[in-house]
Parts: C-alpha cells; structure tokens; sequence
C-alpha cells in the first residue's frame, strides 16, 4: 500500500474488517449464506441438493442472473429498463415468426432477432437521452407497446398467441445450440459412471446420468456475469458507467461521452433480455405472447439485493449475480420444502426490504454522510 | 518568474458579445490572461460571469468578438475541444461523484489503460499511485486512493478537481466560484492551492464575487457589470471598496452601506 508521508490525526484507522465489510456486494454474500443455510437445514432431504435439484434451481438462478446482468450495468449508468419482460416475449415471439412461421434459417432467424431488439434497445435509450425524460416513462411504455405488439402479431398471422415448432425448425442448425445446446456430456457421464451423480436405472435412458451436462442457460449467465464484473470494474468503461449514472453533467464535464455510455447500455439490456428469450423458445420450443411478465421487476429487484442503487452510480455486478441465486435459491428451494409457493412473494418482498436498508447503512459509511 | 509584463497573453477575448434570443448577455467583454497570473473576474449575480466562462470554456460559442488562444484565434466547438487545447474549468458543485473513489473521479475520462491479454484494462494501480502523489503535492492526505470523495470536505473537492485539471496539463485554469460555499478554513486551503498552481506558470482565472478572497491572491481584476467590463486593474492600484462598488454598480451599494452601518 501507499504510505502516507504524514498522517492526519483527524482520519481514524479503519479495521481491515469494517473495510472488507464495506462493499456493495455485502448484502448479497450474507443473504446467500443465510440462504443456503436455511435450506440446508430445513431441505437437505427432499432432493434440493442432489444433482437434479441442483440444476433445477441453477437454471432458474442462470435466468435471474441474465437479465439482472443487464439491469445491473444500466441502473449504474443511472437509467432504467421497465421493457425488459415485454422484451423477452417480444424477442421469443421474433424467433417463432421467422424460424417456424416464415420458415427463415434457425442462424438467420436469431441473428435477425437479436439486431431488432437490440436496436429497440438504443431507441429506447436515444429517446431517454434526447428528451431528458426519466428511463421509467419511457420504457415504461415500451413495456406496453412491446407486450401488445407480442400478442397483436401472432394473433394476426396465426390465430393464436403460442406458436410452437421451433425446436424441429433449430435442427441441424449451427447457432441454435448456442443457447439450447448442453456442454460437459462427457464429463456428466464420468460423474455418473463413478457414482457421483444419480444415474438413470432402468428405461431407453438407464446407465445416463441424470443430468448430462451444463445448459448454455448457465454457460450465458456465467459468461455475461464475468464480462459484466469486468467491463464494469476493470475498464475504461466501467468507470464511465459509474460516472455517468453517479452525476452526468459532472461526468459530461470531465468529457465522458454520457449519451453513448447510456444508449449503449440500453442495447446491452436489451442484449441480454434477448439471450434469455432465445434460450427460453429453445428450451420450450414454442414461443407465447404471456413470456417474461413481470421479469423486468424481478431483474431489479435481484441488482438491488445485489448492492446496487435505485439512483445510479453504485453497485455491482457480482452482487446483481447473488442476488438472482438467493432469488432462484428460494423460489426452487420452498418448492422443494413443500411450503405454498405464494408465501415466495412474501419472503421476496421481506429480503427486498431488509436488502435496501442495509445498502443504504452501507452507502452513508462509505460516503461519510450521516 | 515575473517577467508575466512581457510576456503573450494566453488567451486574449477581445469584444466579446454573446446573446440569446433578444437578451443580450455580453455586451463587448475584453480581457487578457496570462501565465503564471491569478486573474479575478468579479461580478454580481447576472452580470455574466457564467456566460462569460462558458464563452472561454468552449461551452458557447460568442455572437461577435473574437478568442485568441497563445495568439491564434480560436473557434471551440465544444467543451472538449477547449480542453483539449489546455482550458480546464472548474466548477463550482458539479466537478466531483461522491459515491466514486477518488482515485476514479481524478481519472474520470482520461482513465490510464494498460494491456492485458490484449484487452485495454484501466490500469488502477497507476491511477492510485498518481492520485496519492497529486493529493500530497496540494497537502491533502487521504486515506486511501479507494476513498469515496464523498467523505472528503468540499475545500478538499475543489483541491482535487484543480489538481485534477493542472495533472493533465491545463494552461488556463477557470475556477467558477470554488469558494462561495465553503467555510473559512476550507477557503484558505483552496486560496492556497490557486497560489500552488499559479506558480506553475498555468494562468487562472478566478471567478468570484467575493471580493476579499479575489484580493487575496488576485494579480489582476476585472469587474463585470451588466454584460459589459468595467475595466482591469492591476494589483495594489484598486482597493477593495473601490471593487466592490464597480462590482454592485456604484451608487446603490453605497446607500446600502450607509444604512447597514459600513457591514457589507
């Protein structure tokens, strides 16, 4: 460390403990444990944390975590996302239509897809740039014009608002195992040969692992989480992030292109609500007007568990992360302790609640307001 | 050092007019600056300092009149333009984000890069290593370069926007106003740190209408009023009374004065 010349009798020392106390990722960690602990105790024997139980609620957590990614880096930047959900079903809807319905190339098809959304992203983003207006208006109709655009399409060339057939339509295809493929078969099948996960014991199947390898799901939501971690804390910037989202005209000032930064983040949110669709209709093989309601609240609500800030310029995207596990951990994880799955909302809005207080305790330290 | 007499002015704004609309903001504005000098631009609230500033600073650009800058004219068409010719403001509230260490804030938009794997990374062990130099040159300690500005004082804000703007490499530093909201002590250490940076050669122009502290570092004044200059003094050949009557306009302040008893 720097040594200082001299010292200041005014600054007092700060325990290396309280330090590492001090981070945004704080309320994530001691949720996560405090997580895994209750479900340990009062879960372990119903199959949570046997290997298909483990996937179970990784693939739910993997979800959370893509679009908490996305939300994440843009509520730094100080700017929100309400058309994330809409998105998604917007985006699976895109792929249902031009694979299956006008019978496009799988490849072409998601390309296609991922370039209109992510262009609906920096429409959204120019706009809220342009006009001054708060991100919440703005997406917030987006919100609608997407989810009406998601049932109105469907319904106009089909005559229906679920359209399926998309898994036949990705056979064969290149890009299409990008998002709906599995990788570590061989692996799995290791684990499951020397016993380390359940095999299949008898059916077409017996001798196969029961779960025979990682989806793509996962592979994206760790993919996107490192570069997020990366982008926001090791770069150039990143540090445009935080200072675009903690005060714009300051940053403006110091000659951070602020407009890009958030337009870009914009399509990056956009980005990501993409991947989740496209993995979504992979998985099902159908696409349906009703896909990803009320995900954008849920991104947020995971990024705030995370450490970030309501108002822009603080968080991080480690913490977002932990926050969509303690989020897929418990909704899987009542499940699997037989408790009503209403009784989630209630638990949701307690740790959302008991999350922003402690980030907040934690802000005034690291600020020194008082 | 003080050979600033014969010395070329800077930047030279000569008739400088700026209106909007049918306001007319500046009506003729001329002055010269010149390394190494603290100039004090004084001026009530709507005399057109702001404007003024923003003229200099590449903010806005002048209906009429012209900027020379080291003796050519100059044509900035944005801030960053201004910036990138060496003229860095200061200003008054928006020049630091608390939430963000210092060490990030100094580097804001200049963030030092190095390669790793082939990715451009922002290099923080420069940053924090230049931070903590630049901070103790201006007699700040930190706790850490990891210090969120936030818990600095504003006196210490304004000291480390200025060593901010002289690190990379200001030759006119406009302050807009860094004492107007700090106490006594904070404003001495600022006034301390304008006299640092002026013995570098860097010219500043100090904003303010506080006509004490321009007195006390001020080399040269002008006095705005109404969008026009009241002229430029030298130091030791105006007194501060006489500053602050050109600054209010003359006679009402010194009705003012006499029924406030002689406070003002």
């Amino acid at each position: 460390m720097v040594d200082t010349a001299q010292t200041d009798e005014r600054i007092k020392e700060i325990s290396p403990l309280r330090k590492a106390l001090i981070r945004p990722e704080l309320g994530g960690i001691v949720g996560t444990i405090a997580v895994f602990v209750l479900f340990l105790l009062f879960a372990s024997d119903s199959g949570m944390f046997a290997s298909q139980g483990v996937l179970n609620w990784s693939l739910v957590s993997a979800q959370f975590m893509i679009i908490a990614v996305g939300a994440c880096l843009l509520m730094i930047a100080g700017e929100f996302d309400l058309s994330v959900g809409s998105m998604i079903g917007f985006a699976g809807m895109m792929v249902a239509v031009f694979g299956v319905v006008l019978g496009w190339p799988m490849w072409l098809t998601i390309l296609t897809t991922f370039a209109i959304c992510m262009a609906i992203g920096a429409l959204n983003g120019w706009i809220v740039v342009k006009t001054g207006l708060p991100s919440f208006i703005v997406t917030l109709a987006f919100l609608f014009i997407l989810r009406g655009f998601t049932i109105f399409i469907p319904q106009t060339i089909e005559r229906k608002t679920i359209i399926g057939g998309i898994r036949d339509a990705a056979e064969g295809d290149w890009l299409a195992p990008i998002f709906g493929g599995k990788i570590g078969q061989p692996l799995f099948q290791w684990l499951g040969d020397i016993g380390v996960i359940d095999v299949f014991e008898r059916g077409s199947r017996a001798g196969q692992p029961v779960v025979d390898g990682v989806p793509m799901l996962i592979v994206w939501a760790i993919a996107l989480v490192i570069f997020g971690h990366i982008l926001l804390t090791k770069t150039r910037f990143g540090n445009w992030i935080f200072a675009s989202g903690g005060d714009a005209e300051a940053a403006r000032n110091s000659g951070v292109p602020v407009n890009r930064v958030k337009i870009l983040m914009f399509v990056f949110t956009a980005f990501c609500a993409t991947v989740f669709a496209t993995c979504q209709v992979m998985e099902f093989g159908s696409a349906g007007a009703d896909r990803g309601l009320l995900k954008e609240f849920e991104a947020i609500i995971a990024v705030v568990i995370g450490g970030a800030l309501l108002t822009g310029g603080y968080g991080s995207v480690l913490g977002a992360a932990l926050g969509a596990l303690i989020f897929g951990v418990v909704q899987q994880g009542l499940f699997f302790a037989g408790v009503e799955s209403s009784l989630f909302r209630v638990f949701l809005g307690i740790i959302l609640l008991a999350a922003v207080i402690l980030n907040t305790y934690i802000r005034r330290i690291i600020t020194g307001e008082r | 050092m003080n050979t600033r007499s014969t010395h070329e002015p800077i930047i030279r704004m000569q008739n400088i007019e700026k209106h909007f609309g049918s306001v007319i903001a500046l009506a003729g504005v001329s002055i010269e600056v010149y390394p190494g000098e603290c100039h004090c631009l004084l001026g009530d609230n709507g005399a057109g300092k702001s404007t003024f500033i923003k003229t200099m600073s590449g903010v806005h650009k002048p209906t009429n009149g012209e900027i020379l800058f080291g003796g050519r004219p100059m044509n900035f068409e944005s801030p960053r333009d201004a910036m990138d010719a060496g003229i860095a403001t200061v200003h008054q509230h928006l020049a630091m984000i608390p939430l963000m260490s210092v060490s990030r804030n100094f580097f804001m938009g200049n963030e030092p890069v190095k390669k790793v794997l082939g990715f451009n990374l922002f290099d923080h062990d420069y940053a924090n290593k230049i931070t903590m130099e630049e901070m103790r040159k201006m007699g700040i300690n930190l706790r850490g370069p990891d210090q969120a500005v936030g818990t600095l004082s504003g006196g210490e804000r304004q000291t480390v926007a200025i060593a901010r703007a002289v690190h990379f490499g200001a030759k006119v530093l406009i302050l807009d106003e860094p004492t107007s909201a700090l106490g006594v002590r904070q404003t001495a250490n600022v006034l301390a740190t304008i006299d640092k940076v002026r013995k570098q050669d860097i010219a500043v122009v100090f904003i303010t209408h506080n006509v004490r502290h321009a007195m006390a570092v001020g080399d040269r004044f002008t006095v705005l009023n109404r969008g026009q200059t009241l002229g430029t003094a030298q130091r030791g050949q105006i007194t501060p009374e006489e500053l602050q009557d050109m600054m209010a306009g003359g006679q009402e302040m010194v009705a003012l004065e006499g029924s406030l008893g002689g406070t003002v």
